[in-house]
């Protein structure tokens, strides 16, 4: 496998420029022309993949090749779908790829789909996002015309904007015709999964790895990140600083670096990692922290689909808190009473609390929800929001002392630092 | 052996922490909250007979992890 020039930073936002998305052309005047896939057996390249110790970009950071190879045991031919349905609402990075870099997520794909043997993948997407949309379909009439060998027959999939519709079986049942809803597994989608063929559902950032790990090889990889995170990722930074926007790391980065170099604009309360599932880390713990998921772990933390939010002194921490509660509720599927009566709950006690009108046992009630929950819905999405709020109220305990005793501060009127989009209108149906 | 529960299906009956106190409680809305998912021999039997008996055939016995 040739290296060529590309070694550090930037790898996957290299060639990213003023105008809309990189083209065809363009693409392989910075990367080179693809390597022809032909040329290697499927066990290879998850070799490759395996040695380069990638991991998912979607959340979970599962081993990529572990993966492959779940789905390449299979009987059935294959079918790889790349996850770009974001619903984080602090989580641009996914956006900025299939806008600006779909011919090296399509890349990946094809990597992807030779790897495990399919000859059919499907791109889903946030149906809303104008421009993603534009920026595939013209990457695949692109390469159409230009009869790239290897690439897989491509569909696009457009899927609700809403958190839970990038569920991976969410995903899978949404693509069968499904309600897009999590299922109860098993069947796992590498088992069972789209068509009831097995299905290796990869975030697109990790496609776009996967691209480059094809390209330069698993050495190469390595050169950055630590041994657990070898590699780059894109982060998405947002909050109390001058320069939000994605940006591309390396795993391991000390975190007081990234927002060194984004520029806090107000004195750092805390810092969520993760986004809004994820862990506080708070001001006096930040330089001990590093971006790699060992680093994380000893904070408690994951760098999860990469959203980080700096939280200023001048924000309430409580009401951003009691937001983002109602919200978890808000985006639940609606179909485990536990989820639903638990997330209500704790939502609902939580702006009590915020406003200062919450009864004696709402602290007691609070910690027995949080803890009877996990592990009891279909999907993730009730674990998730434990630990941020569990996280919250761990980091913020002073806070919402006073809040339960005075009620509101004057901080709390201040515009959010941790935004929910406004809930869409209709759309009971869905749930 | 061990218990899980199916979350979409279970509609909260409550049978199975009725029959089968030993391994399940509910939650205040009815829902199960299983003890742990091992079911120890001694009670193997009245896990059997819970599974069996929830409505909706939410309570699942398994014979190993998956």
């Amino acid at each position: 496998m040739a290296t060529t020039a590309v070694d550090l930073l930037p790898r996957l936002l290299l060639g990213v420029g003023e105008r809309d998305m990189v083209a065809l052309a363009e693409h392989h005047e910075v990367h080179g022309p693809p390597p022809d896939l032909r040329g290697w057996r499927p066990e290879q390249l998850v070799d490759e993949i395996a040695a380069a110790g990638l991991r998912g970009h979607g959340g979970a950071a599962f081993p990529v090749a572990t993966k492959m190879r779940a789905v390449a045991q299979r009987r059935g031919s294959a079918i790889v779908v790349a996850n770009g349905s974001e619903g984080e609402p602090a989580s641009k990075k996914d956006r900025v790829l299939l806008r600006e870099l779909p011919h090296l997520v399509l890349d990946g794909v094809a990597v992807a789909a030779r790897a495990v043997g399919a000859k059919e993948a499907i791109i889903a997407l946030e149906g809303d996002d104008d421009r993603s949309v534009r920026s595939l379909e013209l990457a695949l009439s692109e390469r159409r015309r230009a009869r790239l060998p290897g690439d897989p027959r491509i569909e696009l999939f457009f899927v609700a904007p809403r958190y839970l519709a990038g569920q991976e079986t969410a995903l899978v049942n949404a693509i069968n015709g499904g309600s897009g809803l999590p299922t109860f597994a098993p069947p796992r989608p590498f088992e069972r999964g789209v068509r009831r063929r097995p299905t290796l559902v990869q975030n697109v950032e990790t496609l776009a790895h996967v691209a480059l790990v094809a390209r330069y090889g698993a050495d190469w990889f390595r050169e950055l990140g630590t041994d657990r995170d070898p590699g780059s990722a894109l982060v998405t930074l947002s909050g109390a600083v001058a320069a939000p926007g994605v940006y591309e790391i390396e795993h391991g980065m000390p975190l007081a670096d990234l927002l060194e170099l984004a520029e806090l604009e107000d004195e750092l309360a805390a810092v969520l990692i993760g986004g809004y599932f994820g862990t506080w880390v708070a001001a006096p713990d930040v330089p001990d922290v590093r971006l790699s998921g060992e680093s994380l772990a000893q904070a408690g933390a994951t760098l999860g689909a990469g959203v980080i939010v700096a939280l200023g002194a001048s924000a309430c921490p409580v009401a951003e808190t009691s937001r983002i509660a109602g919200w978890f509720a808000d985006q639940g599927a609606g179909q485990c009473g536990p989820c639903v009566n638990g997330l209500d709950a704790i939502a609902y006690t939580v702006a009590q609390v915020a406003g200062g009108t919450g009864s004696r046992t709402a602290g007691d009630d609070l910690n027995r929800w949080l803890t009877e929950l996990p592990g009891r819905g279909a999907c993730q999405h009730p674990d998730g929001a434990v630990r941020f709020i569990s996280s919250s109220l761990r980091t913020f305990a002073t806070e919402f002392r006073d809040h339960a005793r005075h009620g509101q501060c004057d901080r709390c009127r201040q515009p959010p630092t941790l935004p929910v989009p406004v809930p869409p209108a209709a759309p009971r149906g869905w749930r | 052996m061990k218990l899980q529960v199916n979350p979409i299906r279970c509609v909260a009956h409550g049978m199975c922490a009725e029959l089968l106190p030993e391994a399940i409680r509910l939650d205040e809305w009815g829902y199960p909250i299983l003890h742990s998912g091992e079911v120890s021999p001694t009670v193997v039997e009245h896990a059997r007979r819970a599974a069996a008996a929830c409505p909706t055939l939410a309570l699942l016995l398994k014979a190993d992890a998956g």
